[in-house]
């Protein structure tokens, strides 16, 4: 199969998808179930993908990724809500000190740039650190951002500890779908690119990829601030989804959510994190509610079904992957046409050689 | 001064109180291949390391063409502990990082392969590619650079046709048998374009018959490429039969220089290093 063509059955396939979720939207009941999973799936899909490019393609582990969703998602509400809004919003700040509303789009995007900008700069220090230290360089930078942002002092920009609300937001479940999927498609560019080559050579052997001329810090400091840009766009989407931004909605467990869904899809497969994400907020937020709540049957009270119950399950699950199918879904493959058409074509090869036996 | 290639001056390496190379002076010219012998632990990985600017000499200079590319001396609590000789002569600090040396011309491979362990083949000569781009950032993700990025992919076909793993191009580099993983990284430093390659023991668990292929592909390569080739190596046969000149090192400092015959008879060399070697 030539490129061009399955370029052209990509994008078809793509298309079809939009059109089948259009006409979903248009005949099933908008607060169905299945919209808010596709809705957060997109959104965390994107974020999980943006971490992927870190930990499964440069070898960075870094777990600051809510904090560039914080990020993102105040810039994204900070310059959008109304003028006229502001001062219900800011009431305790006599309005804030922002005095103007911008387009979605350009919040959307200032969302990423700002999230990129700390990362550039936290990046200079922090990425001297390996593996371990990294990580908890960077889990260390997020929470510090979430306290700083519910401070007092900043309140006339971020609102203190009070939420941020009334700026536009969106119904559609396409539009997380056309924005993620646009980044995502960024994304994989990028690993596709030479740039990408030279984040998997740094990966696989940082000694090696110096000798073969790639400057590991400037490589390094791409990846990061990247993949926090795309970050904060997932914020800002997760803000509009949300329809209100508060600090403390970003906590770590946040990011462990989104290493939870690389992992299992295959640290260093996109498809593979965009398959898991589904398939996380589909059990998170549908299928293993019930783990949260207190179960009878008849007189009998199920034990251990209570609120939280579902993260221990979640924490097991995390183990049992890490312990046994550390590949995950997609190991380091991707999902795609060609690779379905040649599993078959192998698999009727083999058939046809076994019938010549 | 200017047409030796590589000149390494007054070079001294400590590690604490440790003297891994003690006031080196090495010099290659254009075309030659040059050899490092000596026992093991006589600082021969470490004066490469030194030369390709994974350690800062702890005192001393390196020059490529002429051109002072490393310069280093006694700094900090280095300052008391310094063994070495010629302490005051240099004054700068000269230190950049391996991949600005490969940027300048000089290519090396690793006693222990390091070859990228998750990519195939080709993709191990495309990476190393990426250093003459000039695409940036923007233009590379949105494939704006499609000439450049078609150009790497020849330049990297036709690399392995010269070196002779055409038929591997699409298997996993650490799927190739051990005496091809050895011609791959090889492959892989001249991707880089370098002029000058700087091999370490190639020739390292290899049988009689690799080590033949090796010493064949060696000298080929510095005809085919142009090349100034300086290496290090344990397998007599191939130092003496490839080698223009050679330099002996024994506990850090170099012991004897000269042609293969010279160092051959070289009575010091022989008490050093070669002694067992003439004994069977």
């Amino acid at each position: 199969m030539t490129k061009k063509k399955e370029t052209i059955i990509n994008v078809a396939l793509i298309a079809g998808l939009l059109v089948i979720l259009y006409i979903m939207e248009q005949l099933m009941n908008p607060t169905d179930m299945i919209f808010t999973v596709l809705k957060k799936g997109a959104i965390y899909a994107l974020v999980a993908v943006s971490m992927n490019l870190l930990n499964g393609f440069t070898g960075l582990f870094s777990l600051g990724q809510a904090g560039f969703m914080l990020l993102g998602a105040y810039t994204y509400g900070i310059l959008t809500i109304p003028t006229e809004q502001r001062e219900s919003v800011y009431q305790y700040f006599d309005g804030g000190i922002v005095q103007f509303a911008v387009p979605v789009a350009i919040g959307i995007l200032a969302a990423g740039v700002v999230a990129a900008i700390f990362a550039y700069l936290i990046g200079l220090p922090v990425l001297r650190l390996k593996s371990d230290y990294l990580a908890i360089a960077t889990l260390g930078f997020a929470e510090i951002i979430r306290a700083v942002f519910q401070w007092d002092k900043l309140g006339p920009l971020t609102n203190g500890s009070n939420l941020l609300r009334s700026y536009p937001t969106f119904k559609s479940v396409l539009f997380p779908f056309i924005v993620s999927g646009i980044c995502i498609a960024v994304i994989v560019m990028l690993i596709n690119s030479t740039y990408g080559r030279a984040f998997k050579a740094i990966r696989d052997d940082e000694i090696a990829a110096e000798a073969m001329g790639i400057n590991l810090a400037h490589h390094k400091r791409i990846a990061f601030t990247v993949s926090s840009f795309f970050a904060g766009i997932s914020g800002a989407l997760l803000a509009m989804y949300q329809t209100t931004i508060q600090a403390s909605m970003f906590k770590s467990a946040m990011t462990y959510e989104i290493l939870l869904i690389v992992v299992i899809g295959g640290i260093g497969s996109v498809t593979g994190s965009c398959i898991s994400s589904f398939l996380f907020i589909t059990c998170s937020e549908w299928i293993l509610r019930f783990l949260d709540n207190d179960t009878y049957i008849g007189d009998f009270h199920v034990p251990l079904l209570r609120s939280g119950f579902r993260k221990v399950v979640f924490s097991i699950i995390i183990m049992i992957i890490v312990l046994f199918f550390r590949q995950g879904i997609m190991g380091t493959k991707e999902f795609s046409v060609a690779g379905i058409r040649n599993f078959f074509v192998r698999k009727s090869n083999k058939e046809k050689g076994r019938k010549l036996q | 001064m200017s047409e030796h290639v590589l000149k390494v001056e007054n070079a001294t390496m400590q590690f604490g109180g440790v003297v891994a190379v003690d006031n080196m002076n090495i010099v290659v010219d254009k075309g030659e291949i040059v050899s490092l012998i000596g026992p093991n632990g006589a600082g021969k990985t470490t004066a490469f390391n030194v030369i390709t600017g994974v350690y800062a000499p702890t005192n001393g200079a390196v020059y490529f063409n002429g051109k002072k590319i490393i310069e280093n001396h006694p700094q900090g609590k280095m300052k008391k502990l310094y063994q070495g000789q010629n302490a005051g002569k240099y004054t700068h600090v000269l230190a950049p990082t391996p991949d600005k040396i490969t940027q300048l011309g000089i290519a090396r491979t690793f006693q222990n392969i390091r070859l990228f362990k998750s990519q195939t083949v080709f993709e191990n000569i495309l990476i190393a590619k990426h250093l003459r781009r000039t695409s940036n950032l923007f233009t590379a993700t949105f494939h704006l650079n499609g000439k450049e990025e078609q150009k790497m992919r020849e330049d990297a076909t036709h690399l392995l046709e010269i070196v002779g793993l055409k038929d591997e191009r699409n298997e996993m580099a650490t799927s190739l048998p051990y005496g091809k993983q050895r011609r791959l990284e090889i492959a892989r430093a001249l991707a880089t374009n370098p002029s000058l390659l700087l091999l370490d023991e190639p020739a390292a668990g290899m049988n009689p018959q690799e080590t033949d292929e090796l010493t064949a592909f060696i000298g080929e390569i510095r005809d085919n490429f142009g090349l100034t080739i300086f290496m290090i190596e344990h397998h007599m046969d191939l130092v003496m039969e490839i080698s223009d000149r050679i330099y002996v090192l024994d506990f850090g400092k170099p012991i004897a220089e000269g042609v293969p015959e010279e160092i051959q008879n070289n009575q010091r060399v022989i008490d050093a290093y070669l002694g067992g070697a003439a004994d069977e």
